[in-house]
């Protein structure tokens, strides 16, 4: 597929062809047009590049999901750099850090985190130029620090970088196993490819709704909203609070008439059962696409019965890919179906194989690691050359498959069937967690001795996490203590459901934590 | 108050503090903003209350203003009742 296009052009395009049309919608603060929005982005461009911001940089973003923050995203994608969202929920320290890994130019930052920020990033190095706004909503505070620093010194109107399709355009930072979070990087070329295989497969109009539930450092915000933005249709941004609670969910996707919906399944079984579905109306609703974690089916079943009209589809792929495999759900789901339906077919602008644990192809039926190759295929770990060439399984003849570390099984009908993971990541609630990166956590402590951070399958809840800890001597700290602990030093989503406590933890004859001994611990 | 004080807290132990001593969670314990009480939790604990209690809560009381402690979720059951 030739792409010449970079993610800032499907903006020029949709703002040529719709101008007035609503761009965002971002509920209890107002609406941008697309005119607006590229006319509040030219502004964020020319004040980047005023203090100096040139391709190739990278820009933090630091703020609540909202106008503000998506005209950040192409005012610094229009100067030809690249953005790095960070999660406003995260611990300043974790953000700290992203944001110096990755030594980005500036940073725009809400005020309300610019203190802990300053705090975390003095203690590793000259801090980036933080470009501070009052607080988020429908891009006037934006347009408020613009106007007081162009009353400063004006910054002048610059031309908008068309960056070549192999720039970094975003790096998103996923939980890393060695207690780090890593850096995925991808191109316009990576975005680009996967949007417009969604438009094939989906067919957005301008008279669409999409929904855009995920925050903007989890790749699901990647369809949200460059395929919507792309056609000229209408992104409705949720907000934290509502993103999370059935009850303020329901109403509003009815509300906002949302025609598309694409989200992590947690949220999706909690409307199902929560949610009360049947007392709005949904008749807008054509499209439930899920992806990142196992729909499980009596809650998919209950979704179905209760929205019985959209077409549900299920989208597999790590951040490394983005979605790579597809799967649509058949209109009836059979009573006596149990196990979940398979993530799918490979989607049409990358190539899949699988793949044993020495490099060979494993016949059809047969257990192997699902790799990926392809225009959406990311192009390595920011500053990890080791890791990123681990990452991928190189043929003779140059070919490179990215390696997803998914084990699956491929069916009869050329369908992919998720099996487990070959290493010790985690889905939860649509997070990928790092066992590791919980543990090393958790070793911050400075009364734990020794830490092991287990997943557990639960029916009802989903995966559950749970910290196995031994202590050094003196007093046992309480789960409260240690809850409020991880809370301070992890993203919640990585908080451990469970603790269990030791004399010492088991250990194989090479004297390494042996998790199989921790696995059978009721 | 006391009996539901003493409910709240029994739940609260039994699904999200498995193994914890009951003397460390007092009225006054975080359970939002301390970790204890996720998203998902928060649900739970809300459907636990409107089922025991016979209480309705509305969208925006599920929240950490009226949830983050026993004391708080004891005095929006109290406020529920009366009303």
């Amino acid at each position: 597929m030739m792409i010449k296009c970079a993610l800032q052009d499907l903006l020029a395009n949709a703002v040529r062809l719709y101008p007035q049309n609503i761009a965002i919608d971002e509920p209890g603060h107002g609406t941008v047009t697309y005119a607006e929005l590229a006319q509040l982005s030219d502004r964020v461009r020319d004040r980047l590049c005023f203090i100096g911001v040139e391709p190739g940089d990278r820009i933090g973003i630091y703020m609540r999901k909202s106008i503000d923050a998506i005209a950040a995203v192409f005012g610094i994608l229009k100067t030809g750099a690249a953005y790095v969202p960070v999660d406003p929920n995260a611990p300043a320290a974790r953000n700290a850090y992203i944001l110096n890994n990755c030594a980005v130019r500036a940073a725009i930052v809400e005020k309300r985190f610019e203190l802990r920020l300053q705090e975390e990033l003095g203690k590793l190095g000259p801090p980036p130029s933080l470009l501070l706004l009052d607080r988020t909503g429908a891009g006037e505070p934006l347009r408020a620090t613009l106007d007081l620093e162009d009353s400063l010194r004006h910054a002048p109107t610059v031309e908008t970088t068309t960056a070549d399709p192999d720039e970094l355009a975003y790096i998103l930072y996923t939980s890393g196993s060695t207690g780090r979070p890593k850096g995925v990087m991808l191109s316009h070329l990576n975005a680009v490819s996967f949007v417009n295989w969604c438009s094939e497969v989906f067919e957005p109009t301008d008279k669409d709704c999409f929904s855009s539930h995920a925050p903007l450092h989890f790749d699901l915000s990647i369809l949200d909203l460059y395929v919507s933005l792309k056609h000229g249709a209408r992104l409705v941004l949720i907000g934290e609070e509502a993103s999370k609670e059935p009850l303020r969910l329901a109403p509003l996707i009815a509300e906002k008439r949302i025609s598309i919906w694409y989200s992590a399944p947690s949220i999706l079984s909690l409307l199902a059962q929560y949610g009360g579905l049947e007392r709005h109306d949904y008749s807008a609703l054509r499209l439930v696409l899920f992806a990142g974690e196992v729909f499980p089916i009596k809650h998919l079943r209950l979704l179905k019965s209760l929205l019985p009209k959209p077409r549900y589809f299920n989208l597999y792929g790590p951040t490394e890919t983005n979605v790579c495999t597809s799967y649509e759900i058949p209109k009836d789901i059979p009573e006596d179906r149990t196990v979940p339906f398979p993530i799918g077919e490979t989607c049409s602008h990358l190539q899949s194989v699988v793949l044993d644990e020495n490099g060979s192809g494993v016949p059809v039926g047969q257990e192997g690691e699902l790799c990926i190759r392809g225009s959406g295929v990311m192009q390595g770990y920011w500053n990890l050359p080791e890791h990123s060439a681990r990452s991928f399984h190189a043929e003779s003849g140059g070919k490179s498959w990215y390696k997803t570390g998914d084990l699956v099984v491929e069916d009869q009908e050329g369908n992919y069937i998720f099996v487990g993971r070959r290493d010790r990541m985690v889905k939860r609630r649509g997070y990928r967690v790092e066992l590791g990166e919980i543990e090393a956590g958790l070793y911050r402590h400075p009364n734990i001795k020794e830490a092991a951070v287990i997943a557990v399958a639960n029916e009802e809840a989903g995966v559950q996490i749970k910290a196995i800890l031994s202590y050094r001597e003196g007093k046992r700290a309480s789960v409260i203590e240690l809850k409020r602990f991880c809370a301070e030093n992890l993203p919640l989503y990585m908080v451990p459901d469970l603790f269990h406590f030791l004399e010492s933890l088991p250990k194989t004859s090479t004297d390494k934590i042996d998790y199989q001994k921790l696995l059978e611990i009721k | 108050m006391q009996e539901i004080k003493s409910t709240v807290k029994s739940y609260i132990l039994k699904e999200f503090l498995f193994g914890e001593n009951p003397d460390e969670l007092t009225d006054s314990t975080p359970l939002i903003t301390g970790g204890i009480l996720d998203s998902i939790a928060t649900l739970k604990l809300v459907a636990f209350i409107e089922e025991r209690y016979s209480v309705t809560l509305q969208a925006h009381e599920a929240d950490v203003e009226h949830l983050n402690t026993i004391g708080d979720i004891t005095n929006l059951i109290l406020s529920k009742k009366s009303s």
